[in-house]
């Protein structure tokens, strides 16, 4: 077979998917006489069976080729991060038949978005190319712009969208241009090609300059420190939905282009850790990234009074702890770095839900809305706190996995002082994260609050997310096994 | 011949010209336009390397799916800044600031 058949074959995920938004555009326009609520269903479901399919077929061991004449790398980290991106649309698509928000709106070009924007994801994570990078990466954003600024009549969602789209393209196009010069350098756009011109020759701060620009996009996507700015105020205007699928696919897929960048272009593998490219100083950056990643998301965490916000800040906090494993440079970094993945997906997602389903009722994301939550649902203030608890990184809950996995990452790196701030960041995430439990559990509230009221799949949606979560850590075998792959990554040379 | 390096002080004068308008202009339209400085000082990057740079064609392709990008993501913010105009009626950057914290 040639190397394109070949390929298409690795590919049935991505081609799902892409068949998939062919079939959602054809159906919302045969549905535009229908009515809203009648035709938004039949879409869901529609691409919920797609994202099934592509859920599927993306589980099983990679390939361990290149794709496309290596444009695209069919190795563990795919493996691991395709059924990620895929269960994570699914969720959101099924979130967004529930969210207020969106509840009058037709929601035939949001389907299609998350759609596309799931199998762009997926492309994300396996690109080895300078222009695939690129050009997956303008495709997530695009897509993520439009989803963003989705209610059009809503100042808020328009104000978020104007913001995400300036910032966007200031950062993708520092990326760019830093990807030219890194071009320029090397005489090749391949990632592989890229390392073995580097590694022959030596570098002084040119290096340097090319990755901070590089590290500006990247950074952006995964909503790092200095490159956050947009983070608060998207998610905040975005629909809730919007939110959620933001903060766990776009920064799973922007960990897998910085592994890409950092572990295969600009470092050699020995045995199992990667040394940097002399002269790049790649490990000092990822340090000082991590650092005041996670220490500023954190600490302005615990400033903030509207519970997206919070959850925002939040997850530039665990950004920050990811980022500090990937300072790590070593295949069990990228195996905790998978595993956080996986979890945070469970985790955040999670949380995000419990927001969507109180402002269904309550009509406010005002952290003093969830005042006596206790009182009035008992069940979902459980789940929340399990959820809250996860995040944090408390035993019994799988989030634990998640820290466990970089600390010893990190530790076994010999940077132990940076796994003591890592330390003292948790600490800090305790407050803010303990704070929102503190509100729904003992403060009064209202005296008569409307109740809340579950639709069968809010239930469902809730165990599948929590249930994992509360007895993740008895499936840690599981985990850590499905997870282990990522630590082959393609090597091509 | 012109040499490379001419190339590259056009290039980074059209890139640091971008980013300054980026960061003083308040109209989103022009702020739009210094955007497309920056798209551009890549791609006369990209091109001159590919011309320059022996067995290195692929700068070329490159430049050529920046501009489509470029082009998609000009008309997604120009979409945009229609939308909140329609709400603001004008599209002033500073203006668009009900969500801060």
């Amino acid at each position: 077979m040639s190397d394109a058949a070949l390929s298409l074959t690795r590919f049935i995920p991505e081609l799902a998917l892409v068949g998939t938004l062919a079939v959602v555009i054809v159906a919302d326009l045969l549905t535009q006489r229908w009515e809203t609520l009648r035709a938004n269903s039949l879409l869901t479901w529609i691409a919920g069976g797609g994202l099934l399919v592509a859920l599927f077929t993306s589980l099983g061991p990679p390939g361990g080729g290149a794709l496309f004449a290596s444009m695209i790398a069919d190795d563990g980290l795919l493996a691991v991060l395709r059924p990620v991106f895929a269960l994570t649309a699914l969720f959101v698509l099924l979130f967004s038949l529930r969210a207020r928000e969106l509840e009058s709106v037709r929601m035939g070009e949001m389907v299609a978005l998350i759609v596309t924007t799931a199998a762009a994801l997926m492309w994300m994570a396996g690109s080895v190319n300078l222009v695939m990078i690129y050009l997956s990466l303008e495709t997530v954003s695009v897509a993520s712009y439009l989803m963003v600024g989705y209610l059009s009549s809503e100042r808020l969602s328009n104000e978020a969208s104007l913001k995400y789209i300036l910032f966007g393209a200031v950062s993708t196009g520092a990326m760019l241009f830093g990807l030219s010069l890194l071009y320029g350098m090397t005489g090749t756009l391949d990632l592989y090609g890229v390392r073995e011109a580097l590694a022959s020759g030596a570098h002084g701060p040119e290096l340097l300059l090319v990755l901070v620009l590089i590290a500006g996009g990247i950074g952006f996507k995964i909503a790092a420190v200095p490159f956050h700015f947009w983070c608060p105020d998207v998610y905040t205007g975005a629909p809730t939905p919007v939110t959620a699928f933001l903060s766990v696919g776009p920064k799973a897929a922007g960990f897998a282009v910085l592994i890409r960048f950092f572990y295969s272009g600009l470092a050699t593998p020995e045995g199992g850790s990667f040394l940097p490219i002399p002269g790049s100083e790649a490990q000092t950056l990822l340090i000082v990234l991590s650092v005041v990643t996670m220490t500023l998301g954190n600490v302005a965490a615990l400033l903030q009074t509207n519970l997206k916000r919070l959850l925002a800040y939040s997850s530039i906090g665990h950004a920050g702890t990811m980022l500090m494993g990937a300072a790590a440079l070593s295949s069990e970094a990228v195996h905790a770095i998978g595993v956080y993945l996986v979890v945070y997906l469970f985790m955040n997602l999670g949380a995000f839900f419990v927001v969507i389903l109180a402002h269904r009722v309550t009509g406010s994301f005002d952290l003093a809305s969830y005042a006596g939550f206790w009182k009035r649902s008992p069940v979902l203030t459980i789940a929340m706190v399990v959820f809250l608890l996860s995040l944090l990184g408390m035993p019994p809950f799988m989030g634990f996995a998640a820290k466990y996995y970089v600390f010893i990452a990190v530790i076994q790196a010999d940077l132990v002082w940076l796994a003591v701030v890592g330390g003292l960041n948790v600490a800090v995430a305790a407050a803010y994260y303990l704070k929102v439990v503190m509100t729904m559990v003992i403060e009064p509230g209202e005296a008569s609050p409307p109740a809340f009221a579950f639709s069968r799949l809010d239930a469902v949606l809730l165990a599948l997310l929590a249930i994992p979560n509360l007895v993740g850590l008895l499936f840690w075998n599981a985990l850590d096994g499905f997870t282990r792959v990522s630590r082959q990554l393609l090597d091509l040379v | 011949m012109i040499p490379l390096e001419h190339y590259l002080y056009i290039a980074a004068a059209l890139f640091a010209l971008g980013v300054f308008g980026v960061l003083t202009r308040r109209n989103a339209v022009s702020v739009l336009m210094s955007i497309e400085l920056i798209f551009n000082s890549a791609n006369i990057n990209l091109v001159a390397f590919s011309r320059y740079v022996e067995g290195a064609v692929g700068g070329q392709v490159f430049a050529l799916l920046v501009i489509v990008v470029a082009a998609c993501e000009a008309a997604v913010a120009l979409a945009i800044v229609m939308s909140l105009y329609r709400l603001l009626k004008e599209v002033n950057i500073d203006r668009a600031s009900e969500l801060r914290g």
